[in-house]
């Protein structure tokens, strides 16, 4: 008899070691997420994935499944939280999605429309961010961030340590493995996975910028959802 | 020439009446008279309070951002906007226009000639259609589309359905109707499909058959009242525009042509890149936009017009049999080598929007424009240039780069700035020859709008003002004082209320 948990009421197997997010993944229900990747170790930072655990708030990518839970994912009040999560993460950054060559492949974005995000909520920061164009072929926009530390876990995979987070609050912000601070003096190359992960448009390639054409973005005719559970299924079966 | 208006000797005893907002045009203008006792104009300016800041905040972005960011400029004309920077962006990594691959500069024609004919049919029909039927001074509820619609639903239709088809030819290449994407450094992102086309072709003998009938249509309204069409607001004055190699009416890519009033050469063939060589503009300070003029005429004869008047004007020929004839009646209408009147610009316009439907047709039996061969790559340069035929007349997009392709520096001189100087004479004129020594009242001054509306002026390319916009007439005393106020609220109530 496998042991199971219940996420809104459907009763899901799971094995041991999983997190709720890995077992829910595995059983087709998706949790809204932007810093979990199923290639890296949870980070649990970004707080979208919070659900209900017996009654307590917990972030799904890092809480272990556990015989016999009873958890609450896909409720109005959960969403109306992950909104103002995603409003905030909008806010704090300067995320300006018409001019955005991310935009349509985006995950922040894609959030917003999966939570039916409407309008910003909150005052924007307008933090002062950066643009660093010196790599020849990768462009970091600090304007676009959120912190997910994809490209620190990615890079440290990588073997090469580019990225980190420094500073805190409004003055937080990415941060170069070099003593110039600059991009180009550091080992990121354009094949490294660190350079193609970001969920956001805060890394990208350099003039591949809107070379997709509408109508071929990844969430131009499935939702972030779909592409989602597509993406960590197959992830899985490999 | 009406310079004698552009500002009066003193403002002593004078009152001020202002146009504010003008409506029906694309973005935030506004008119304003001084009139001494006897109601004679002393003052008259258009006024472009709207400031942008486009050249300022695409600094420090990377180029490959900028099609798409500057078409953000304007809601009605982004794929000129769009196909300008991306004509620069191309010389950024080497190529000239005649390196474009084929099959893509042909999908950037298709494109662009959708753009122009929904522009031109959006601007004839929804916004001018109402003071060409109705007359310049009709009731103030009928000059709307609405009321085109209800007193005229075959022209309103065919109107609405000739932009829609303009913005499905858009929609087709860049996978919207408003800011797509196409354009990416030295080509298109995207080919033309088998289906895409069928579609655009399905309906393309209608839509030139409606174009040919707005000609008709606006040649009927314009010989309704000859003397009055060609004098209305019309001035003398230099035309610029591209036209191809061999003289024909270009709106994607060709060489620079100026004409003096008299049909003489200016300038031919010259090449935009070296546009500061011939364009300088001034700046004056009751006004945003600047006030460009031809730098061998100097700044009080080299101001020139640009857009469909200038175009049709300028041009030997017109490549597409339909509207070469309409081209060829028209110009024999002015009876000298070129047509000034300014509400002509509307007869040139609907010629222009009966070329684009037959190129349009052209273009889309062309197997070529389905080719998959789209973008080509050179080595890179600092500095890029692009200027398009924008519905609105002559677009020039400049930008400088670093080493990392990051924009350091860019200009643009937008087609209504251009028609700036040309749009005061237009006004002072009006003002001058029909409305001084006459009592001001709202019909008396649409005369204004009307003979700016005919420019299709783009004043921020931002907000869209069509029917029943809020307007405000002040008069106000020499201290200041106001003395009397009419307003024209959103729903079209009017309201006299004395103030003081």
């Amino acid at each position: 008899m496998s042991k199971t948990i219940t996420i809104d009421g459907d009763s899901i197997p799971f094995e041991d070691g999983q997190t709720i997010m890995e077992a829910a993944a595995a059983a087709g229900i998706y949790i809204p997420h932007l810093c979990h990747h199923p290639e890296f170790a949870p980070h649990g930072s970004c707080k979208l994935c919070t659900v209900i655990v017996n009654g307590r708030a917990c972030s799904a990518c890092t809480f272990p499944a556990m015989d016999g839970q009873e958890i609450l994912n896909n409720s109005k009040e959960l969403n109306d939280d992950r909104r103002r999560i995603t409003q905030m993460l909008f806010v704090e950054g300067n995320h300006l999605c018409p001019g955005c060559e991310k935009s349509g492949n985006c995950q922040l974005q894609a959030i917003g429309y999966y939570l039916n995000m409407l309008d910003n909520h909150f005052l924007h920061f307008f933090a002062p961010r950066e643009l660093d164009a010196s790599h020849p072929d990768v462009l970091v926009d600090q304007n676009r961030c959120i912190f997910c530390t994809l490209c620190v876990r990615a890079s440290h995979k990588d073997g090469k340590d580019v990225f980190a987070i420094s500073g805190r609050g409004i003055n937080k912000r990415l941060i170069f493995n070099a003593d110039s601070g600059l991009l180009k003096d550091t080992d990121l190359d354009v094949s490294d996975q660190a350079a193609h992960i970001c969920p956001t448009g805060a890394i990208l390639i350099k003039r591949t910028g809107f070379t997709q054409p509408i109508g071929e973005r990844l969430f131009d005719h499935k939702d972030i959802s779909e592409t989602s559970l597509e993406q960590e299924q197959g992830d899985h079966d490999r | 020439m009406y310079d004698y208006l552009e500002t009066a000797e003193t403002t002593e005893n004078l009152r001020r009446v202002a146009v504010d907002p003008i409506s029906r045009v694309e973005g935030h203008g506004k008119i304003t008279l001084l009139l001494d006792q006897d109601n004679q104009v002393r003052q008259a300016r258009l006024h472009i309070v709207e400031f942008r800041g486009f050249e300022r905040f695409i600094q420090g972005r990377p180029y490959w951002e900028l099609p798409v960011i500057v078409q953000r400029l304007c809601g009605i004309c982004p794929v000129s906007h769009h196909l300008a920077a991306g004509k620069a962006i191309d010389q950024l990594v080497g190529i000239e226009p005649e390196n474009l691959p084929s099959a893509a500069n042909k999908l950037r024609r298709l494109l662009h000639f959708g753009q122009v004919l929904q522009s031109h049919a959006l601007h004839f029909f929804h916004l001018s259609s109402p003071d060409l039927l109705f007359g310049f001074e009709s009731d103030i509820n009928k000059r709307n589309i609405i009321a085109v619609l209800n007193d005229y639903p075959d022209i309103g239709l065919q109107g609405v359905k000739l932009r829609k088809y303009g913005q499905e030819v858009i929609r087709m290449i860049c996978g919207k109707r408003i800011h797509g994407t196409g354009a990416v450094a030295g080509g298109m992102n995207k080919a033309l499909t088998q289906s895409e086309r069928d579609y655009l072709l399905s309906d393309v003998d209608q839509i030139i058959a409606w174009a040919a009938g707005a000609v008709e249509l606006v040649k009927k309204i314009h010989g309704s009242n000859l003397p009055y069409y060609d004098e209305f607001a019309t001035i003398r004055s230099n035309y610029l525009g591209l036209t191809s190699a061999d003289g024909a009416l270009e709106l994607y890519h060709g060489g620079l042509r100026a004409k003096n009033d008299q049909g003489e050469t200016i300038v031919d063939h010259v090449d935009y890149c070296r546009y500061n060589d011939y364009i300088h503009e001034e700046v004056r300070s009751w006004s945003y936009m600047k006030f460009p003029y031809l730098l061998s005429l100097g700044k009080e004869t080299g101001w020139y017009r640009v857009g469909p008047l200038a175009r049709i004007n300028n041009c030997d020929y017109i490549a597409t049999p339909m509207a070469e004839v309409e081209r060829l009646e028209f110009k024999a209408h002015g009876g000298e080598a070129m047509v000034h009147s300014t509400l002509a610009f509307h007869w040139a316009r609907l010629i222009e929007a009966l070329h684009c439907a037959e190129s349009i047709k052209e273009l889309l039996n062309d197997p070529e424009v389905m080719g998959h061969d789209l973008v080509a790559q050179g080595e890179k340069r600092y500095e890029g240039v692009g200027v398009i035929e924008a519905p609105r007349g002559t677009l020039f997009h400049h930008y400088q780069v670093d080493e990392n392709d990051i924009v350091t520096k860019a200009n643009l001189i937008v087609s209504t700035t251009s028609n700036n100087m040309a749009m005061n004479e237009s006004v002072r004129q009006v003002a001058a020859e029909y409305l001084s020594g006459r009592e001001l009242t709202e019909p008396l001054l649409n005369n204004l709008e009307v003979a700016i509306r005919a420019y299709d002026p783009c004043l921020s390319c931002a907000t869209h003002a069509v029917g029943k916009m809020p307007l405000q007439l002040e008069l106000v005393d020499v201290e200041g004082r106001l003395i009397d106020r009419l307003i024209k609220h959103g729903d079209g109530a009017i309201e006299h209320d004395l103030g003081g």
